[in-house]
């Protein structure tokens, strides 16, 4: 957990280069993995280590997706206590979930294969935002807010379609369902990972080679376009990018809707500066880390097993209270 | 009369309003300048309890502001600040009448009403006085807020800049308007002005604050002097005497 | 300051609403008439039985929830100075929800008054946490303040949600979280009249809470206490808001886009417009829910649900319309 990093690695922020802090940060990441895949391991090593293996790189996807997307998604709307998941990706996820066991039952949902089923929902989500960006932006300059909050505005109007449809569904079917709207890294495809790298790393391209863009768009929209920056196509790509990286990560294991808050605020207390280019590894590392360490405690020293994550939404969720009443929010 | 006895005011380290004492007597208008930052809005604000003070104590009329009732208080004084954003969705006549608020709550009564007409009339608001807030001019609404305030008809009637946007005419009209309260009605008005010729020929008396401390006070013939202003600005000024009153020349 | 074409004009509005209600009596599974109610003995006894144990207490409910949510969303809409926020995005609805659970959870015995209390403490705790966010922060732009409501509310369901699937509690979230009131039988919906005693409170406290959303300066200045108008409407928020979860589930969008229609007709001075807000509030529920009932005969579309969908097309229109012009 990234607690147990607080005082080390924040003197390390602010003693020491960023370099030593992602040195740290990717040791500690590091070990965290190897005890995972290792500890408390009996029996054939092989299947053991596959087993695991998913499961690491599944969280490793979703780490690097969810904290850049986030660390992005507030750089743009300059707000540190904002997600994109709020832009309606979770509750159409939810409801795509909900209408696919609705429609056809659970038991031939689990026979479609998932690589469709993936394809179906991560187009959903990218067509989705896509349509929403395009027309709230044809009509000439929108504010950002705006446009979260039209999205927010869909999303309860998807909430309410999926409360409907779960209402007057078999209570049988209603716990297929209901296992499906939680984060969970158990029922991760291996096929699902290979094609999710891919497209994080197709993404990733694209915003490595934009990174001091971003430190212009974080001094706000006048002053980036003071400097020049087109800043309605900047901040278009940069909401599409995103959508890309949440709606991979939400279609592989499910809607994570506070680790991105988490490790973005985090993030930004260990690093004294703006730079993306050091906020954005620092928030990878962090977001793995949290996941695999996590996720070790949780399922090795404490012994859960179902729904882990439904804690670390839980967990993430209290901690952004607590950033929110500590220091006032931008 | 108005006390205020040793009143601090501080954020952190920095103290904004120093150690200040100063007795403003009953009657007349009273202007408060100085420059930017000088802690005028933070006084004002500390003697209508809109801003707890750090230290020292505050009388209105031998009342503690910090501990009489204030709906008491509301009705022997009244304050605008500097700056008001209202967004809610109000006529200029629901906002005058709110005025009355603290005589009648909100049940108005025929006197109340005179009030308001009378008020509106006097601000020159009777075109727009069914307008909603939102529909005005930066002028007009500073009218509006000035107007409810005066409504309140209170003895002590505060105003933090309150030529805000208004125009030659309506500045002029405001101020002979101050005046009027003051002489016909007996009230006390105290004013943070920035125009220190408005304030040289409407004051009573001129309150000049520097660096949170009041650094002049007296009859305006005492504190529109070159030295004095050069003092509380840092800015040469000639002083020329038109039609009996003093103004200040700084243009050049 | 009430002119008599106003009085006019809300009297036609009441008389629309009584319409709807009247409807509201006939329409259903059960086969109520006129003739069905005048006819011989048996059946004009049974469709009495159904007027009276279901129909009526369910135009009721709709009336009372309806008004009483659309005034619980003026009165935050006031506190809060902003026009975008509503006891769901103000963490009060989600709150509630977890005061529900928690007191089955707890006390599953506790009756549905006690039941009812809870939650609106837990409402109670919710609104004012968000109320103190919303101080703390500096640059308040108006679109941010409902973003953080939301946020907190997600947070606050991430909690319940947590909490419920491990005691497989989820179906009873989501039946308080999707407003509906097929349920609603006689004996099982009289919570709501708390809430029509509250609004007629809000009514008596109108100059008030006009005075707090000109902002603390102003209301200071005037001689009221902030703080206590404040409480005030906490309270009267909170327990509206948890009556109705108690009784029938939330109903989005209503706290939300009834003042804001009501606001742009009639201006902000609750004196006037409250009554406008209750009557359009009951109006908008008791269509929305006759609506529902008839278009997938002889199921219902819940209200929770019919309101989200007709919500969103009104709340949309509104946010781009508004900011359309505001800037
Ligand atoms: N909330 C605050 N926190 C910290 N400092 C503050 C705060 N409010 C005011 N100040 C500081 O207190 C000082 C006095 O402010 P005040 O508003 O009283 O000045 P003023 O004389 O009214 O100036 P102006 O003519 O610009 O209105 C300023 O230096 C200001 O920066
Ligand atoms: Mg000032």
């Amino acid at each position: 957990m990234p607690r147990d990093l607080r005082s080390p690695g924040g003197a390390a922020g602010r003693a020491a280069s960023p370099v030593l802090l992602l040195a740290t940060l990717s040791v500690l990441t590091v070990a965290s993995v190897v005890l995972f895949l290792t500890v408390n391991a009996r029996g054939n090593w092989g299947f053991i280590l596959g087993f695991r293996g998913t499961k690491v790189a599944a969280m490793a996807l979703v780490g690097y997706a969810v904290a850049v997307s986030t660390v992005l998604f507030q750089t743009i709307t300059n707000n540190r206590i904002l997600t994109p998941s709020i832009m309606g990706f979770d509750v159409l996820y939810r409801l795509i979930q909900t209408v696919l066991v609705f429609q056809l039952g659970s038991a031939a949902v689990a026979g479609i294969d998932p690589r469709l089923r993936f394809g179906v929902e991560v187009g959903a989500m990218v067509a989705f935002s896509w349509l929403l960006y395009r027309w709230l932006f044809s009509g000439g300059v929108r504010g950002l807010h705006l446009l979260m909050l039209v999205g927010i505005v869909f999303g309860v109007l998807f909430r309410s379609l999926s409360g409907f449809l779960q209402r007057i569904i078999d209570p049988n079917e209603f716990l297929v369902v209901q296992d499906r709207m939680f984060a969970s890294f158990n029922r991760v495809d291996a096929h699902l990972l290979a094609v999710s790298a891919v497209v994080i790393l197709a993404v990733s391209v694209v915003i490595w080679r934009r990174m001091k863009v971003f430190d212009v768009l974080a001094l706000g929209r006048e002053a980036a376009i003071n400097l020049g920056v087109d800043h309605r196509r900047a901040v278009t790509l940069v909401l599409v990018l995103v959508s890309v990286l949440v709606s991979v990560s939400t279609a592989l294991v499910g809607p994570v809707t506070f680790l991105g808050l988490l490790v973005a605020n985090f993030a930004y207390t260990l690093v004294r500066t703006h730079e993306h280019r050091v906020i954005l590894p620092v928030a990878v590392l962090l977001g793995i880390l949290t996941l695999t360490g996590g996720q070790l405690i949780l399922e090795r020293v404490m012994g859960f097993n179902s729904a882990l994550g439904i804690v670390i939404e839980f967990l993430g969720g209290i901690a952004f209270l607590f950033i929110l009443v500590r220091r006032s929010a931008r | 009369m108005i006390e205020v006895r040793n009143t601090s005011k501080s954020y952190g380290r920095t103290i904004v309003v120093d150690d200040v004492s100063i007795t403003l007597p009953a009657g007349g208008v009273i202007s408060l300048i100085g420059p930017n930052g000088a802690g005028k809005s933070t006084l004002l604000s500390i003697i209508s309890r809109l801003l707890p003070m750090t230290a020292g104590t505050v009388t209105v009329d031998g009342m503690d502001v910090t501990t009489t009732p204030g709906d008491v208080l509301a009705r022997r004084l009244s304050i605008l600040r500097q700056d008001n954003q209202i967004l809610a969705r109000l006529t200029v006549r629901d906002l005058i009448a709110f005025g009355r608020y603290p005589h009648s709550k909100g049940r108005l009564t025929v006197e109340d009403r005179g009030h308001i007409e009378r008020v509106i009339d006097y601000l020159d608001l009777g075109a727009v006085a069914h307008r909603f807030l939102d529909e005005l001019s930066g002028g007009q609404r500073q009218r509006a807020f000035i107007a409810m305030v005066l409504c309140q008809d209170t003895e002590y009637i505060l105003l933090d800049e309150p030529l805000n946007n208004l125009d030659v005419k309506h500045a002029v009209a405001m101020m002979a308007l101050f005046r009027r309260t003051a002489d016909a009605f007996g009230k006390t008005v105290i004013l943070v002005l920035h125009d220190i010729n408005f304030a040289s020929c409407y004051s009573d008396r001129i309150v000049a604050m520097r660096d949170g401390r009041i650094a002049y006070e007296g009859p305006p013939e005492a504190i529109i002097t070159t030295d004095v202003i050069r003092d509380v600005y840092g800015v040469e000024a000639a002083i020329h005497e038109i039609d009996g009153q003093r103004i200040a020349l700084y243009f050049r | 300051m009430m002119g008599s074409a106003m009085t006019g004009r809300l009297a036609l509005a009441s008389a629309g609403v009584g319409l709807l209600a009247v409807v509201s009596l006939f329409v259903g599974v059960g086969d109520v008439t006129l003739a069905s109610l005048s006819g011989d003995a048996g059946d004009s006894g049974q469709a009495a039985q159904i007027l009276l144990i279901s129909r009526i207490p369910r135009t009721l409910a709709l009336i009372l929830a309806g008004a009483a949510m659309a005034v619980a969303g003026l009165i935050l809409q006031m506190l809060a100075r902003n026009k975008f926020v509503e006891p769901s995005t103000a963490g009060t609805a989600e709150s509630a929800v977890l005061g529900m659970l928690a007191v089955t959870l707890l006390a599953p015995d506790t009756p549905v008054i006690g039941r009812m209390l809870t939650a609106s403490l837990f409402a109670l705790g919710g609104t004012a946490l968000f109320l103190a966010i919303l101080r703390r922060m500096p640059l308040r732009s108006p679109l941010v303040v409902p973003l953080v409501g939301i946020m907190l509310g997600a947070v606050i369901t991430a909690g319940t949600e947590f909490v419920a699937y491990r005691y497989d509690l989820m179906q009873s979230v989501r039946n308080w979280e999707t407003g509906d009131f097929s349920g609603v039988l006689r004996g099982r919906y009289e919570l709501l009249w708390i809430s029509a005693a509250l609004t007629g409170v809000a009514y008596v406290a109108a100059d008030r809470f006009t005075v707090a959303g000109l902002g603390e300066d102003f209301t200071t200045n005037l001689g009221l206490n902030h703080r206590r108008v404040v409480s005030l409407g906490l309270v009267i928020v909170s327990l509206v808001t948890a009556a109705v979860i108690a009784t029938c589930g939330m109903i989005p969008f209503l706290g939300l886009i009834v003042p804001n229609v009501i606001s742009l007709m009639w201006g902000d001075n609750m004196r006037r417009s409250l009554p406008w807000v209750a009557l359009l509030g009951a109006g908008l529920v008791l269509a929305c829910d006759i609506v529902g009932r008839l278009v997938i005969h002889p199921y219902e579309i819940p209200i929770g649900t019919m309101m989200g969908m007709v919500g969103s097309g009104i709340f949309l229109y509104l946010l781009l319309r508004k900011n359309g012009h505001a800037s």
